[in-house]
C-alpha cells in the first residue's frame, strides 16, 4: 500500500490559551478530491498555515507522501509539491498575469537565481507560464497588470501561480469565495480540469462545489475534526446539520439527485 | 557610604525615565496602528520650547508650565493626526517614515528660527538645583522629583490600562486591531486619544529633559534615535517593555559615558543591534 | 498558441519591455551635454555622477527589493576609504582601486545580509540605522586609520589607464565618473531584466506570497544586498579617487538620508529614479548653498511631505501617469 500523500498527526496549535487546533488527524490518500469545510473560526486556515509551514505547531507531526516535513520552511514544502492557494487574493499587483506566473516558473526551475542573463534567454519558462494561463482561460489578459483583472480572473490566476510549481498536494483554500456567479463557471472548470495526479483539499463554503468535486467530506469544528465522511453522509448526519449545514445542503443534495 | 556607582545608577535611572516618558506614546500607537511616527521627538522638543518660552518670556514657574507643555503637544499632535497622519496608516512604510521624517525637519528648521540654534539657557528656582547627601552619595534633587514624577505617571498608566474600560480597549486594539474593530471597538477614536496622550507625555519629557540634557532644535534628532531604540528594543505596544527597554538603555548610556568615554554612542549602538537579533519584535513586544 | 487580436506573443512582449526607449537615448546623450553647456561646472557634474550611482545601488534593495535602509551609506563610506587608504598606501591605480573598494565594501555587505534578510518592518529600518551609525562611530574612534574629523589626507590616484591624468577642470574626473555610471548602469539594468530581477519585484510586491511559490526569498535578498553594497562601495571609490578626500561625512547619516531622499524624489523602482532624483537634488543643493542648513532641512521636509502626499512615485512616477493619461483617447 503506497503512502498517503498528505497526512497529520496529532497536530495541535494554541494562541496563549485560545486552543485554535487540537488533535487534527488527516490522511489524504493520493489523487483525491477532498473537501473541508466547518464553520467561521473552526480553524480551517489555521489548518493550511500549520500544514504549510507558515504557523508551528504547539505538537503533531506532518508527512507528504513518506517524509515527515513538520521541521521543514514553507518554501522547502512548496518544493516538494506541498501549495496552497490562498482565500484572499495574494498576487502581485503590478505584475503582469504572465509575469506572475512566470516567475512562479521560473523559481521552481531555478532560473530566478541567474542574474546575469535576460529573461528571454529563457523561452521555456516563458512558455510553460503561458500554456498554465491559457488553459485557465487568461491568455488574452495575460499582459495586463493583475491589479486590472476582474476578481474572478484574479481568482483563477490564484490557481494558475499554485499550477505553476507543479504541486503533488494542492490545498485551495476557498477557491471561490467572492467570485460572482457570472465569473463562477471558469472556476469550476478549473477545479474539474486539475490533473488527477494532483491530489486537492478544498476548503469551501459553496456547497455546490463541494457537491460536485469532492468524493469525502471532512467536517472540522472549534479546532477539531467532528466527523468524515462521503458528502451524502455528511450532509445526512444529524450532529453536522445541527452544526453547520442546515437548509442549503439539503436542497443541493436534492439538486444533486435530479440533475 | 555606597560606592559610586550608585551615584551612577541612580543618575542613569533618571535619564531612563526621561527616555520612557518620551518614548512611550511612541511604543503604543506603534504596536496599534504600526504607524512609523518619526515625528514624536518633534513633539518632545515641542513640549521643551513651550516650557522655555513661558519660563523666560511670561515668568510662569517651571512646575506650571508642565502641564501647558503636556496640553501643547497633545493637541498639536491631534491637528497633525487630523491633517496628515490618518491619511498613511495603510501607507508602505518607507512613506511613514518619510512623510515624519519630513514634519522633523520642518520643526527642526521652525525652532531654529524662532528660537536661534543656541542651546536654552533655564533658570530654575534654587531648591530644584540642589542636591540631597544620602551615604555619601549625591542625588541632585531634580532628578529624585523627575524619577519620582515618572513612576507615578508610570503607575498611573499600568493602572489605567488594567482597570479601565479605555484601558482595555487600548489593549484589545494593540493585540488584534482587526478583531477588536470586529468587537465593536472604535479603534479610530482610541487610537486618536492614545496618540494625543503619548504626544504629550513626550512633550513632558521634552521639558523634563532640558535641564538633564538641555534643549536646542537638534533635540528632535537626536533623541528620536534614543526613541526608536527604546521602542524597538523595548517592543512594540508594550509599556512595560518600554520601561525597561528605557532604564538599560538610561542606564548603559551614562555608565558607559561614565565608565569608558571613549567608546561614544558605539555601545549603545551595539547593544541595541544584538538585542533586536535576538529578540527582533522586542524585549516584550508582541507583534 | 490561440491569442486575441492586438497582443503580441508573450516573448515578443518580455522581450519589449527590456527595449531601449528613445528617452533613455536622450538621457545618455545629455549627459555629454555639461562638457558643452557647462564647462565651468564639471567637478558638479561629477559628483552628481557619483550620487546618481550611490542611488542607483539603492534602488536595486529598496526599489526593487522593498528594503528600506537608512543606512547605505556605510557601504559608501567603506568604499571611499578603502579607496582612499589604498591609495595612500602606495597604490594610486584608479581601476584596480574601485575593485578592491567594491571587494571590501561587498564582502562586509555579505556579512550584514545575513542578519537583513531575517528582518522586516520596523526592526530592519532600525537596524539598518544602527549598523550605519554604528560604523559611523567606529570610523571616528579609529582615528588613526581614518583621519577622524580632519578626513583622509595623502591620496594620489594615478593617470587614468596611465594616459589621463586628472585635470583641474575635472573634465577627465567627470569623463570617469560617468563611465563607471553608465557600465554600472547597463549592469544594473540587465540585471533588473533578469529571472532574478523579477524575484526582487515579486518580493517587493507580495513578500507573503514568495515562499508560497518556493521562492528562497531570504537567499535573494542577500544576493541583491551584497551587489547593492558593491556597486554603493565603488560610488564611494569614484569619490575619494576624484576629489582625492574622504571625510566622515561620507558615511554618515546624513547621507544615508539624503540618498533616500534623491531616490524617492525621482521615483524608486524605475531604474532611472535615483538617477533623475541625484541630479535634481544636487542641483539645488548647488544653487541653494548659500543657504543656512536648518532651512535646507525646511524646504527638504516640505519637499518630503509633498512627495509623500500628492507624488507617492516620484518624479518619474508623475510623468508616467501624465504621459499614459495623454496617450490614452
Amino acid at each position: 500500500m503506497s503512502a498517503p500523500a498528505l497526512a497529520t498527526r496529532g497536530l495541535a496549535k494554541n494562541f496563549g490559551s485560545l486552543v485554535v487546533a487540537s488533535d487534527i488527524e488527516i490522511t489524504l490518500p493520493r489523487g483525491v478530491r477532498y473537501a473541508l469545510i466547518g464553520p467561521n473560526g473552526a480553524g480551517k486556515t489555521t489548518l493550511i498555515n500549520l500544514i504549510t509551514g507558515m504557523l508551528q505547531p504547539a505538537a503533531g507531526r506532518i508527512f507528504l507522501d513518506d517524509a515527515d516535513i513538520t521541521a521543514l520552511p514553507p518554501e522547502q514544502r512548496v518544493r516538494r509539491g506541498l501549495v496552497r492557494t490562498y482565500q484572499v487574493n495574494s498576487l502581485f499587483p503590478h505584475l503582469s498575469a504572465l509575469e506572475s506566473v512566470t516567475l512562479a516558473v521560473c523559481e521552481r526551475t531555478r532560473a530566478a537565481r541567474t542574474w546575469w542573463r535576460q529573461l528571454n534567454a529563457y523561452p521555456h519558462q516563458i512558455d510553460e507560464a503561458y500554456d498554465i494561463l491559457a488553459a485557465l482561460k487568461l491568455g488574452p489578459v495575460c499582459q495586463r497588470a493583475t491589479r486590472e483583472l476582474a476578481y474572478g480572473q484574479q481568482r483563477l490566476l490564484e490557481i494558475a501561480l499554485a499550477l505553476a510549481t507543479r504541486p503533488k498536494v494542492l490545498l485551495l483554500d476557498e477557491p471561490a469565495a467572492g467570485v460572482p456567479r457570472d465569473e463562477s463557471k471558469e472556476l469550476f472548470a478549473a477545479i474539474a480540469g486539475l490533473s488527477s495526479d494532483i491530489t486537492v483539499l478544498f476548503i469551501e463554503h459553496d456547497m455546490e462545489l463541494v457537491f460536485r468535486f469532492a468524493t469525502r467530506v471532512i467536517v472540522m469544528v472549534g479546532g477539531r475534526v467532528l466527523i468524515e465522511g462521503s458528502p451524502h453522509e455528511i450532509a445526512a448526519d444529524p450532529q453536522v446539520r445541527a452544526v453547520y449545514l442546515g437548509k442549503t445542503a439539503t436542497t443541493a443534495l436534492q439538486g444533486s439527485h435530479h440533475g | 557610604m555606597l560606592p559610586p556607582v550608585f551615584g551612577v545608577l541612580f543618575d542613569g535611572l533618571a535619564y531612563g525615565m526621561l527616555l520612557f516618558l518620551m518614548s512611550v506614546g511612541l511604543s503604543v500607537t506603534l504596536g496599534m496602528m504600526n504607524f512609523i511616527n518619526l515625528a514624536h521627538g518633534s513633539f518632545a522638543m515641542l513640549g521643551g520650547y513651550v516650557t522655555v518660552a513661558l519660563m523666560n518670556r511670561y515668568g510662569v514657574p517651571f512646575f506650571a508650565t508642565l502641564p501647558c507643555a503636556f496640553v501643547a503637544a497633545a493637541v498639536l499632535s491631534v491637528a497633525f493626526e487630523r491633517v496628515f497622519f490618518r491619511r498613511i496608516y495603510r501607507a508602505t512604510d518607507l512613506d511613514q517614515v518619510l512623510l515624519t521624517i519630513g514634519i522633523v525637519f520642518i520643526s527642526v528648521a521652525v525652532a531654529a528660527y524662532i528660537f536661534g540654534t543656541e542651546q536654552e539657557p533655564l533658570r530654575l528656582p534654587a531648591y530644584l538645583r540642589s542636591s540631597l547627601t544620602f551615604m555619601g552619595i549625591r542625588f541632585a534633587v531634580y532628578r529624585l522629583i523627575l524619577v519620582g514624577l515618572a513612576l507615578v505617571i508610570t503607575l498611573t498608566l499600568a493602572v489605567g490600562l488594567e482597570y479601565t474600560r479605555f484601558g482595555a480597549q487600548v489593549r484589545a486594539a494593540v493585540d488584534n486591531e482587526r478583531m477588536a474593530r470586529g468587537l465593536g471597538i472604535d479603534v479610530d477614536r482610541t487610537f486618536a486619544i492614545t496618540f494625543a496622550l503619548g504626544s504629550g507625555l513626550a512633550g513632558l519629557g521634552g521639558a523634563l529633559a532640558i535641564e538633564i540634557v538641555g534643549l536646542d532644535p537638534s533635540f528632535a534628532f537626536t533623541y528620536l534615535v534614543y526613541m526608536l531604540i527604546v521602542v524597538s528594543v523595548g517592543g512594540l505596544g508594550s509599556i512595560s517593555g518600554s520601561f525597561a527597554a528605557a532604564v538599560v538603555l538610561g542606564i548603559s548610556d551614562v555608565a558607559g559615558k561614565y565608565y569608558v568615554p571613549q567608546l561614544g554612542a558605539f555601545l549603545i549602538y551595539l547593544v541595541m543591534i544584538t538585542l533586536l537579533m535576538w529578540r527582533p519584535l522586542g524585549l516584550l513586544g508582541r507583534r | 498558441m490561440a491569442l486575441s487580436e492586438g497582443t503580441v506573443s508573450p516573448q515578443l512582449y518580455l522581450r519589449a519591455q527590456t527595449r531601449w526607449r528613445p528617452a533613455e537615448i536622450v538621457f545618455w546623450l545629455a549627459t555629454l551635454l555639461p562638457y558643452l553647456l557647462f564647462p565651468n561646472y564639471l567637478s558638479l557634474a561629477s559628483q552628481i555622477a557619483v550620487a546618481a550611482l550611490f542611488a542607483l545601488s539603492l534602488d536595486l534593495i529598496l526599489g526593487y527589493a522593498g528594503i528600506v535602509s537608512l543606512g547605505h551609506a556605510a557601504f559608501f563610506g567603506i568604499g571611499a576609504y578603502t579607496a582612499g587608504l589604498v591609495s595612500k598606501q602606495g597604490w594610486g591605480e584608479p581601476l584596480s582601486g574601485l575593485l578592491i573598494a567594491a571587494l571590501a565594501a561587498g564582502v562586509v555587505g555579505y556579512a550584514t545580509s545575513f542578519v537583513i534578510c531575517r528582518f522586516r518592518h520596523l526592526a530592519l529600518i532600525m537596524l539598518t540605522l544602527g549598523f550605519g551609525l554604528l560604523l559611523e562611530e567606529l570610523a571616528n574612534t579609529l582615528g588613526w586609520l581614518t583621519g577622524g574629523m580632519d578626513g583622509l589626507q595623502g591620496i594620489h590616484t594615478w593617470k587614468l589607464l596611465g594616459y589621463f591624468s586628472y585635470d583641474l577642470y575635472g573634465r577627465v574626473a567627470y569623463a570617469y565618473a560617468l563611465a563607471v555610471l553608465f557600465v554600472l548602469f547597463l549592469f544594473a539594468r540587465q540585471l533588473i531584466h533578469s529571472p532574478f530581477g523579477l524575484s526582487l519585484r515579486g518580493i517587493r510586491e507580495n513578500f507573503v506570497r514568495m515562499p508560497a511559490i518556493g521562492a528562497p526569498s531570504r537567499a535573494h535578498i542577500r544576493t541583491i544586498y551584497t551587489i547593492a553594497a558593491g556597486i554603493a562601495g565603488i560610488a564611494g571609490a569614484v569619490l575619494a579617487q576624484t576629489t582625492e578626500t574622504v571625510s566622515l561625512d561620507s558615511l554618515g547619516f546624513e547621507r544615508s538620508a539624503e540618498i533616500v531622499v534623491m531616490l524617492v524624489l525621482g521615483g524608486a523602482g524605475r531604474l532611472y529614479g535615483g538617477l533623475v532624483g541625484a541630479i535634481i537634488y544636487m542641483i539645488a543643493r548647488d544653487q541653494f548653498s548659500g543657504i543656512v542648513p536648518q532651512y535646507w532641512y525646511f524646504w527638504i521636509g516640505i519637499l518630503l511631505v509633498a512627495v509623500v502626499m500628492f507624488l507617492p512615485n516620484g518624479v518619474l512616477g508623475g510623468l508616467a501617469k501624465l504621459t499614459t493619461r495623454w496617450s490614452r483617447p
